[in-house]
């Protein structure tokens, strides 16, 4: 067996097993495909966004694992059990997420490219640190680049977020609870 | 041009034993990728040459972070923010906590790995000035077994290194000497986050009465890879810190560094900068030591 033939043949693609938004998927592809194609067109999940697609700008950033990571930069063979969250799981049962809420009333997305991206980077953030100083906001977001914004507009959604978790009841979706519910 | 995901293979064996294996029965033909933060940049770009990759992500022995009453040692595919969270690296290596904030962003610091930092090699490499500075070790493995080298060995040329083919980069040691060391380290970028550095210096050293009694230089991108500046220390060591000194120091450091013009900065821009770190570092550990 050439390393050609081993390389480029449908036969040999590994099956893939991972949750995705709580749902267990399995996919049969090359292992070298990257997460985020995997997820726009093998699970139409077309939420995530590829913008620069060399782990500079953040719009494909999704949650694996509980970390954030840029899926562009994850070959799928190592997405392998892995636990996924993207975009489409941050709304639970029909209801937005108070990060999407506070980026609907606050200005926090224009064109909408980064902002899938910007909502999970601020996810990761508030899972870790629920009430974060605007340094720690920015700092979260340095990953995720915006050419509408001027980027102010978005650290106050993520800040009115925040806001509006500590004031009202407890709303925290954290990746687990998400699945639970599903 | 794209790369095609069906033009390369890429096998997870899971565990270390099964990767020397595969390593050992067909050298140089497998290309180790951990978080894939160098590697599928490449390959988006459709630059990545490697046919066949083997997964180092998700292999505990690989990952872990251990202490002892000696030394940290830090397995290879550890992660940058394992390092930042580290309680250990975050008390007594300051440096390596602070080098890890700067490595791209969150999303790249929950991927990218030290071991990945220092086997791609970039001359810039974040992770470098800090375990020059702090005199590391690298362990390398393969099915033969193991050996240790000094980190300021590893690198001996322009993306080269003393890793045989059909080994890996297993741990990092460092040695828990340097609470009472002055510790410092300063890279100049273009901006402040996601930046690659034009120039960086990495710094440990001990005064007694005023005297430079040991002294640790680490560079990146003043040379074709990460450098200690052994004439700069040199020149240094055994002296008190004077007006005379801090010049001859210059001198030491512009006659060893060796940078370059590219497209983040000038040779020129890069001399005076290096000069400017040593001066800064120097300045600091007179005016901590009259204190």
């Amino acid at each position: 067996m050439s390393t050609k033939e081993s390389a480029t043949s449908s036969k040999h693609w590994p099956t893939i097993r991972f949750n995705v938004n709580g749902e267990a998927r399995i996919v049969k592809v090359p292992p070298m495909k990257r997460l985020l194609d995997v997820l726009r067109e093998d699970l139409h999940l077309t939420g995530t966004k590829e913008g620069c697609g060399e782990g500079e700008c953040g719009s494909c950033s999704v949650r694996m694992n509980g970390e954030l990571v840029n899926s562009c930069l994850v070959p799928v063979m190592q997405a392998e059990g892995a636990d996924i969250q993207t975009v489409e799981g941050l709304a639970l049962d029909g209801k937005l997420h108070p990060l999407q809420e506070a980026f609907l009333c606050h200005g926090g997305a224009q064109c909408g490219i980064c902002t899938p991206g910007m909502l999970m980077a601020a996810a990761q953030l508030l899972e870790h640190s629920p009430n974060p100083a605007m340094a720690e906001i920015r700092e979260a977001l340095a990953g995720n680049l915006c050419r509408c914004t001027g980027f102010i507009r978005i650290f106050e959604s993520v800040a009115a977020a925040v806001d509006a978790q500590s004031a009202g009841p407890a709303t925290k979706l954290t990746m687990e609870q998400t699945h639970h519910a599903r | 041009m794209r790369g095609n995901a069906a033009m390369h293979d890429l096998v997870a064996p899971g565990n270390l034993g099964a990767v020397l294996d595969l390593l050992a029965a067909e050298p140089g033909a497998w290309t180790p990728i951990a978080g894939g933060t160098e590697l599928m940049v490449a390959f988006s770009a459709g630059r990545l040459a490697a046919p066949k990759l083997v997964s180092l992500w998700g292999i505990p022995d690989l990952r872990t972070i251990e202490v002892t009453s000696q030394s940290v040692v830090i397995g290879a595919a550890a992660t940058f923010l394992d390092l930042r969270r580290h309680a250990v690296i975050a008390a007594e290596f300051p440096l390596l906590a602070k080098a890890a904030s700067w490595i791209g962003s969150i999303a790249n610091q929950g991927r990218a790995t030290l071991g990945g930092n220092l086997v791609n090699g970039s001359p810039a490499a974040d992770s470098s000035p800090a375990l020059l500075a702090y005199e590391a070790e690298i362990e390398l493995i393969s099915a033969r077994g193991r050996r240790r080298v000094p980190y300021s060995q590893f690198h001996t040329g322009y993306k080269r290194n003393v890793l045989a083919a059909d080994e890996l980069l297993y741990a990092i040691y460092i040695q828990r000497r340097f609470v009472r060391h002055k510790q410092y380290l300063r890279k100049v970028g273009t901006r402040r986050a996601m930046a690659i550095a034009k120039v960086a210096l990495g710094a440990t050293a001990l005064l007694e009465n005023g005297v430079i009694r040991e002294i640790r230089l680490g560079a990146a991108s003043l040379a074709p890879f990460p450098t200690r500046l052994l004439q700069t220390e040199a020149s240094l060591l055994g002296k008190t810190i004077t007006r005379d000194t801090i010049q001859s120091a210059h001198r030491a450091l512009l006659a060893e560094v060796k940078p370059i013009d590219d497209i983040r900065s000038t040779a020129e821009y890069r001399r005076r900068v290096a000069v400017n770190l040593l001066d800064e570092f120097l300045l600091q550990l007179r005016r901590e030591e009259s204190q």
